[in-house]
């Protein structure tokens, strides 16, 4: 895979694991998978969607990938560079390449400092720009993200939750990233401020050329955004392709188990509907299933899937799956 | 007559900023064996309502300051205490939320279970205990007579609100007030939960309200909507008439504001403007003016009330009738 060009970011196997203690004096050390061997790239300028059930660890994929949390083994490459392989310094310099809008603004914003030294701090401390300077971009971030810049010695709890996570967003722009990681960046907000935050973050990357990592349980929000789609289940990437194909011609079982478990916004289409419900609980991620780990719940479930780990294949142009059912 | 009849309900909270109109007059019929769905953001007031036809606020700070709702001919909020007993549980139940905050964490789920038995009806604890791995088998709790034993941090949250929904239907009510039931839960262990009470609807009889901000989770559940905006309903009436022909503005927004699938590569979503309203001070005239798009000068100076359409659908609005409804009504792909 091309790393300058067309690719941003590419990830090799990539796993973090934290440990869980059991026993008197934490003897017998287990661990939870959280990530557990997952590759995949993401091409510049696009709108990667990463959907899973919650504790499916879509989150620690995110923070792992940027570094937040290093990880236990596997490779990162941004920009050519393994940032695994970086430290202190060299790691913080392309942090300013990087950047990250979290799922709940209020909890990331420090409460006794007015927005605007929220926005220019981390421009003095890249020194990107600082003074006036960067006080005249604090001011030109506000209006990007369509707040008014009249506001901008207010504090946070003086906005509102749409608001707040707009000042997120601009302080994740202040350092001029390529690429964001959206974490759950709606799934706090009400249902009237979520499509304005969608389009503000969709306008943004349009013009401003950004790479989004949208990492969110809402899979028509989803679906609304993103140019290709990643299913994770218990640590594992089970399916990536294109957006129209993910939703209209998925090949994991626990895809097609998603799409048909969400509502459809039209009363006329959920009368006549017959929901094919996906039976049974989320098994642990300290204690995941054999071979397949969606065997327990796959309603295709085959011998082989409790034996034997299936690989991720390409199975059509740009579309992989790790299902036995598609074995060639 | 209808089931549930509620009347111009008002709730208040006493805050240190204020005095907060929670409810702020709501008006609705509810008849035997309907579901219901209210649907509104944080803050609308769709969860105080339910609570109060049950008097479940806390006073103080809540206070119920006026209404009716008259539940098989008794006024719910004129009751004692002590009638209401009669009543909750047993005519009425609830599902929450968050199973893990109802349930007794130090007590096997079974006999949460028995004992809601016990209490509503005049069995013996052996009878309860029976019946009560009855209805666990009857919401899918699997093995109930083994699990009987077991306590609520072993089950799962889907699981977990099973057993609710097994304490809530122990005794056969006549409505079920599920406040957002499958919010904390996965898309897939909530769609199991929404089939699972709809069943129970069905060989139960019961009505249901189904309070959720999820448009696609009303449509899946409920035969009528009601949907509220700062304290009051905007819109009422058959759940497929109004997603097909939303008369109200806010309605209109948030209907169009849900994604439908792509009509268009990168085309932007409709949203509102704005934020809903402070609740200590309202704005004057319609709650909405201030993000409505089509407000006029008597929205600033009158509190619209809702106005019949016919069928049942009623909406709160000064220019009903002179919007262009049919041009914003959202598209329909899938």
């Amino acid at each position: 895979m091309d790393t300058n060009g067309a690719y941003i970011l590419r990830v090799e196997d990539l796993k973090k694991y934290f440990p869980l203690r059991r026993g008197l004096l934490g003897r017998g050390i287990a661990h939870v998978k959280a990530v557990d061997g997952i590759s995949f790239a993401v091409r510049r300028g696009e709108i990667l969607g990463w959907v899973g059930e919650s504790g499916c660890g879509k989150s620690t994929l995110g923070r792992t990938v940027l570094q937040l949390e290093r990880p236990t083994s596997g490779k990162v490459f941004f920009d050519g560079q393994d940032l695994t392989q970086l430290g202190g310094e060299q790691l913080r310099r392309l942090r300013t390449k990087m950047q990250i809008i979290f799922q709940n603004p209020y909890s990331s914003l420090n409460p006794r400092m007015p927005i605007g030294r929220a926005l220019i701090e981390p421009m003095v401390v890249h020194g990107i720009a600082r003074g006036k300077q960067a006080q005249e971009r604090a001011i030109e971030l506000l209006q990007l993200v369509g707040l008014n810049p009249y506001f901008i010695n207010r504090f946070p709890s003086e906005f509102s939750g749409g608001q707040r996570q707009r000042i997120g967003i601009a302080r994740a722009l202040a350092l001029n990233p390529s690429f964001i990681v959206c974490d759950e960046p709606i799934s706090s907000l009400d249902v009237s401020i979520q499509a304005q935050i969608i389009n503000l973050l969709q306008r943004l990357q349009q013009q401003l050329g950004l790479t989004y990592l949208f990492i969110s349980h809402d899979l028509r929000m989803v679906q609304h955004i993103s140019d290709r789609i990643g299913v994770m289940y218990l640590g594992k990437l089970v399916e990536i392709g294109p957006t129209e194909e993910m939703v209209h011609h998925a090949l994991h079982p626990y895809t097609q188990a998603l799409w048909e478990a969400v509502p459809i916004p039209d009363p006329e289409v959920e009368e006549k509907r017959q929901v094919a419900i996906l039976e049974g609980d989320v098994p642990t991620a300290a204690n995941p299933p054999s071979g397949c780990r969606f065997h327990t719940r796959c309603p295709y479930v085959m011998p082989v899937c409790r034996e034997e780990e299936p690989a991720l294949v390409e199975l059509a142009p740009g579309h992989f799956a790790a299902c036995h059912l598609h074995k060639r | 007559m209808p089931l549930l009849q509620v009347e111009d309900l008002r709730v208040h909270f006493r805050t240190k900023d204020g005095l907060v109109r929670a409810v702020n007059g709501v008006s609705y019929e509810l008849e035997e064996g309907d579901i219901l769905g209210i649907v509104g953001e944080s803050g609308c007031g769709k969860s105080v309502s339910a609570l109060a036809l049950l008097r479940l606020i806390p006073e103080p700070p809540g206070e119920i300051a006026g209404g009716h709702a008259y539940f098989e001919g008794q006024d719910l909020l004129a009751l004692k205490r002590k009638e209401l007993y009669g009543i909750r549980g047993r005519k009425i139940a609830m599902i929450f939320q968050d199973p893990m905050t109802s349930l007794n964490p130090v007590m096997p789920i079974g006999e949460q279970v028995a004992e809601a038995i016990w209490v509503n009806s005049s069995v013996s604890r052996r009878e309860a205990r029976r019946r009560a791995i009855e209805v666990l088998a009857q919401v899918g709790v699997p093995a109930p007579a083994e699990r009987y034993k077991d306590y609520p941090h072993q089950f799962s949250g889907g699981m977990r609100q099973r057993v609710m929904i097994a304490m809530a239907i122990s005794c056969q009510p006549r409505l079920l007030i599920a406040d957002e039931p499958t919010t904390a839960l996965d898309v897939t262990i909530q769609a199991q939960i929404v089939e699972l009470v709809k069943r129970l609807q069905r060989e139960l009889g019961m009505a249901v309200i189904w309070i959720t901000h999820d448009l696609g989770l009303v449509a899946r559940v409920a035969r009528r909507i009601c949907v509220m905006y700062a304290g009051r309903i905007v819109e009422i009436g058959p759940i497929k008439e109004v997603f097909s022909r939303p008369q109200h503005p806010y309605t209109l927004g948030l209907l169009a504001s849900v994604p439908r699938g792509r009509t268009g590569r990168r085309q932007p979503l409709r949203h509102i403007e704005g934020a809903p309203p402070d609740m200590i001070s309202l704005p004057p005239g319609c709650a909405f003016q201030p993000r409505c798009q089509f407000c006029a000068e008597e929205c600033l100076q009158e509190e619209p009330s809702l106005v019949a359409l016919g069928d049942g659908h009623l909406a709160a609005c000064h220019r009903l009738g002179r919007l262009p409804v049919e041009a914003l009504a959202p598209k329909v792909a899938s």
